[in-house]
């Protein structure tokens, strides 16, 4: 199968899918089992004084009820996963139920099963929990203050993290030409998968194997974390991945739920099932962004840029989560100065406790932030000295010839050519007569704004070496075992953990025309910690570029060894054999071949193999990428408002993104539309509500707005291919490209459209009354 | 406080079924709990997201919006009863074939809901469709290949109720030769 990389196929989860045929958290049905749920605190702050659960307990059908002090000394607290060095990080314990305190509403109380899940939901009426209320904080730049509660007794001025990145002295800013200086605020959001998190326990009593079905984007972390919870040997732990309805980062984070369903599994020796409801889901899972970013971008009136210094203070929640602290600081400070080659840079972040639920990695995790402040400080400082911001772009990018390039940070971007992919944005786009459109309609009173992000993002985590020094509690490498059977059927076991991403399918899609077999031959197995020996799941967009390089790479060696086997067997050299299209070939002799199947069943068979040859068809590969991956790209917006209203109208969406390598383009481009309207979404819609008190406004599907179809124009796709030098895919990422740039795009082409009014910010997300009210207060009105 | 539980009858993607089931029990969970049919999905609480929309007496329903009791003695239509792995259905069909889906939870309910519109507008411009997509929630497509996944559905089912009326003709022709 040549050509197989780089084709459109469809996908081999798809029929499935389609029928009703998957096979979810929520769809498993065991023998005897009964159903959790898990009491949450409605209050942000407050002590725990007592907790009856004897009404509950009385209850027909509630077959047990646990609380925080019932579980001392027998689960330990949850940890994070991203322990960042040199940053006098603070990590306050997280038990699975609240025992004294509650820091958030949402933190888990009580657990009760029940024979029955209306049952179980009954009996949360059930359980009276007296509470002192205390006050709260919710805003992190108050949280820092002195005077305010403290969400964790014992931590000062709520500061669980502060880390510093790059240095630029004083004179640097103070001598500059033009100094251009905002403060963004890149809101909370909900990752909000379609399908909220689940959980079921099984206890095997005689084998003393707990199996633990859960939403996890890595089941491995999930065992590597949970076992030492629990308390329970990684080897008597199996953690299963079933199909997932989407992550977005929201299930990375290894959470207390999990663990507590695992525990009564066990101690009640009987399947144990919770399915977290939409509006539970609001408060009880992990949020994303929430970074207000102080930004100062300093360089020459000629448009040369020649610092940036920016200040994050992110709100990390009640507790640390499983990647969060990593997000504002590594993912974030480290990209600040995006495309650009700005020879100064500095980052210092704060990360801050507050009554609120945690936040961790959200669909570009810190990218989607680095990309935002650099992509909307460069258009303000091309305002401030009447460049076109296209020109302004174009005169600092980092060069073709520079790379790899190593940026002020001290990262290393692997490969690019950023014009590529600008030129033929702008030519989708037609620029210059767009521009001249705008400014014909500007004259007839209407509003058009166009706006674009020239964004370049860290994937593919990662190099072990450096997670090490970053503090993650990872390997991060990848692990493919690609196993052929005696008929050449093939079974592929892979590390990373797919939720919808389509693996099955670009994964095979390197193993077919690696081994030149058909699709149909060969079966993908993920997400399952007992067939697969060890992986790091999916996140960062490292699937293709760290697993499917592993994939790639054992395939390449069951070739070696075939073509040894199919060597001998033709009494030629191996160097005089040919592979191609599945078929060993001796060079020049046609006729003298072998087929892949038939060394497939010589090699199982193993009655004729060449002298100390051991038996079988089967490769592994550990592969650990020496360097991320920088995906990188133009993404474009069209925006039109409407003066009376300030409703905004997306007309157009134009993007060209450059992942490297792409393997299948349909769902390649997939990926970006989801990303886009993700990333949209943030830019014009969706945002956390708390009151002052911590009380999440936004907590249904009734109150937070996600996007929807109407919403959205045709977007208009394309890729550039810069193969990236790291793996031998040459694939970088494209999970998360989308909504990275998106939310610049968006923002940029609606601050274009409000020029007429020099308005420089508006806090996200855009509703109408905010952008009506900014027309209101700007210049000329 | 228990109340007694009812009976509930209904037919199922051509098959009467039936179970005892408490009156509060919505039909959602009916279908998926005490029949097995874990295809329709549930992705919130307050009906916005559409992930659990099925047929009920030929319209699309929110399956979370009815109880059990409701459905009694109606004809249901899961995504179970539309096409099978080696069969999909035009509308199944088409999304395989225009990527309409990712992760795959919204999809039944998404392409229950879309059967539904084709009903009542067989041939709807891409407008019509994003309109006809406001009961639903995709969190991973950004939408755009639902709604050329529908585009596509909907000249397949034309074509194929085109098909099925020339055949109709022509048995029709075919007949009256006979009997003449």
């Amino acid at each position: 199968m040549a050509n197989v990389i780089g084709a459109s196929l469809k996908r081999k989860e798809d029929p499935r899918l389609l029928t009703g045929n998957g096979r979810f958290s929520d769809d498993i049905q065991l023998p005897g089992m009964l159903h959790a749920v898990i009491l949450r605190s409605p209050h942000a702050h407050a002590k725990i004084k007592k907790i009856h659960a004897e009404e509950a307990l009385k209850s027909q059908g509630v077959v047990a009820v646990y609380t925080g002090k019932d579980l001392e000394g027998k689960i330990g607290p949850v940890p994070s996963s991203w322990l960042v060095p040199d940053a006098n990080l603070k990590e306050a314990p997280q038990y699975p139920l609240a025992i004294d305190y509650v820091r958030y509403v949402g933190d888990g109380v009580a657990l009760i099963i029940a024979e029955d899940r209306y049952v179980a939901r009954d009996a949360l009426d059930l359980i009276e929990v007296e509470y002192e209320v205390l006050p709260a904080v919710v805003h992190q730049k108050e949280a820092m203050q002195e005077g305010v509660p403290l969400v964790h007794g014992d931590i000062e001025n709520n500061i669980a993290l502060h880390w510093k990145a790059g240095e630029v002295a004083d004179e640097i800013i103070n001598d500059a030409e033009v100094v251009v200086r905002e403060s963004f605020y890149v809101q909370r959001v909900f990752p909000s998968p379609l399908e909220t998190r689940a959980a079921i326990g099984q206890y095997d009593a005689g084998s003393g194997e707990l199996t633990l079905w859960c939403t996890s984007q890595n089941p491995h972390i999930h065992r590597m974390v949970l076992s030492d919870v629990l308390g329970i040997s990684e080897a008597k732990l199996r953690v299963i991945a079933p199909d997932m309805g989407g992550g977005f980062g929201g299930k990375i984070g290894v959470y207390p739920d999990e663990a507590l369903v695992g525990y009564a599994a066990r101690d009640l020796k009987r399947p144990v099932k919770w399915i977290e409801q939409r509006s539970e889901h609001f408060t009880a899972s992990n949020a994303g962004r929430d970074e207000i970013i102080d930004v100062e971008l300093a360089g020459k009136r000629d448009g040369t840029l020649l610092a940036i210094r920016v200040k994050n203070t992110a709100n990390l929640g009640a507790y640390l989560s499983t990647m969060g602290p990593g997000v504002a600081t590594i993912d974030f400070g480290l990209m600040i100065t995006g495309a650009y080659d700005i020879p100064h840079a500095s980052c210092e972040t704060f990360g801050v406790y507050t009554n609120t639920t945690p936040t961790d990695a959200y669909r570009g995790a810190g990218k989607p932030e680095a990309t935002y402040q650099i992509e909307r400080i460069i258009d303000l400082y091309a305002r401030e000295i009447g460049m076109d911001p296209i020109e302004l772009r174009r005169k600092n990018f980092v060069r073709k010839e520079a790379f790899p390039y190593t940026n002020a940070q001290g990262l290393l971007y692997d490969s690019g050519d950023y014009e590529k992919p600008l030129e033929k944005a702008l030519e989708t786009l037609n620029y210059e007569e767009l521009r001249q459109k705008q400014r014909e309609l500007s004259k007839q009173g209407k509003l058009i704004g166009i706006g674009f992000s020239t964004y370049v993002e860290l994937c593919g985590f990662g190099p072990s070496e450096v997670a090490g020094a970053i503090g993650f509690q990872g390997g991060v490498w990848e692990n493919s075992t690609v196993r052929v059977h005696p008929s050449g059927k093939v079974t592929v076991y892979c590390g990373t953990s797919p939720h919808g991403q389509g693996h099955a399918t670009t994964f095979g899609q390197v193993v077919a025309e690696k081994l030149g077999i058909p699709m149909d031959d060969i079966e993908l197995v993920f997400s399952d910690t007992k067939s697969i020996s060890m992986g790091w799941g999916t996140y960062g967009s490292r699937s293709t570029a760290v697993g499917g390089a592993a994939v790639s790479i054992a395939a390449d060696r069951v070739v070696e060894k075939a073509k040894k086997i199919a060597a001998h067997e033709l009494e030629a050299s191996e160097e005089d054999i040919v592979f191609e299209n599945g078929k060993f070939q001796v060079k020049g002799v046609p006729g003298q071949q072998r087929t892949f199947q038939e060394i497939a069943k010589s090699a199982n068979m193993a009655w004729n193999l060449p002298e100390g040859m051991e038996p079988s068809l089967e490769a592994q590969s550990f592969f650990k990428p020496e360097n991320f991956v920088y995906p990188f790209g133009t993404h474009a917006a069209v925006v039109e408002i409407d003066k009376d209203t300030g409703e905004i109208e997306l007309k157009r969406y134009v993007c060209v993104d450059d992942v490297g390598r792409v393997i299948n383009p349909l769902t390649a481009e997939g990926q970006v539309h989801g990303g886009i309207a993700q990333g949209v979404g943030q830019a014009l819609w969706e945002g956390a509500v708390y009151s002052k008190d911590g009380q999440l406004l936004s907590g249904t599907l009734m109150d937070y707005a996600l996007p929807k179809a109407r919403f959205f124009p045709r977007i208009e796709s394309a890729f550039t291919e810069t193969p990236s030098p790291v793996n031998p895919l040459g694939a970088k990422g494209v999970g998360e490209t989308g909504t990275t740039a998106s939310i610049a795009a968006v923002m940029n082409a609606v601050m274009d459209a409000l020029k007429p009014y020099n308005v420089k910010d508006i806090e996200m997300p855009l509703t109408s009354e905010k952008v009506w009210r900014a027309i209101q207060d700007g210049e000329g009105n | 406080m228990a109340i007694e539980d009812r009976e509930v009858t209904v037919v199922v993607n051509g098959q009467e079924r039936s179970a005892a089931v408490e009156p509060r029990k919505l039909l959602v969970h009916y279908l998926r709990d005490d029949l097995g049919l874990t295809g329709t999905h549930i992705g919130c609480d307050t009906s916005q997201c559409g992930a659990c929309s099925i047929m009920v007496n030929g319209e699309a329903v929110k399956s979370c919006t009815m109880l059990a009791v409701q459905a009694e003695g109606s004809e249901i239509t899961t995504v179970e009863g539309l096409g099978s792995i080696e069969h999909l259905h035009p509308m199944q069909q088409s999304f395989w074939e225009e990527h309409g889906l990712q992760c795959g939870y919204c999809t039944p309910g998404v392409i229950m809901a879309m059967l539904g519109l084709l009903k009542e507008n067989p041939n709807p411009s891409e407008e019509e469709i994003r309109e006809g997509m406001e009961g639903v929630i995709c969190r991973c497509t950004g939408y755009q290949f639902i709604v050329s996944a529908v585009q596509k559905a909907a000249k397949l089912m034309a074509e194929a109720e085109e098909q099925k009326e020339e055949t109709l003709v022509a048995n029709l022709v075919r007949e009256g030769t006979h009997n003449g």
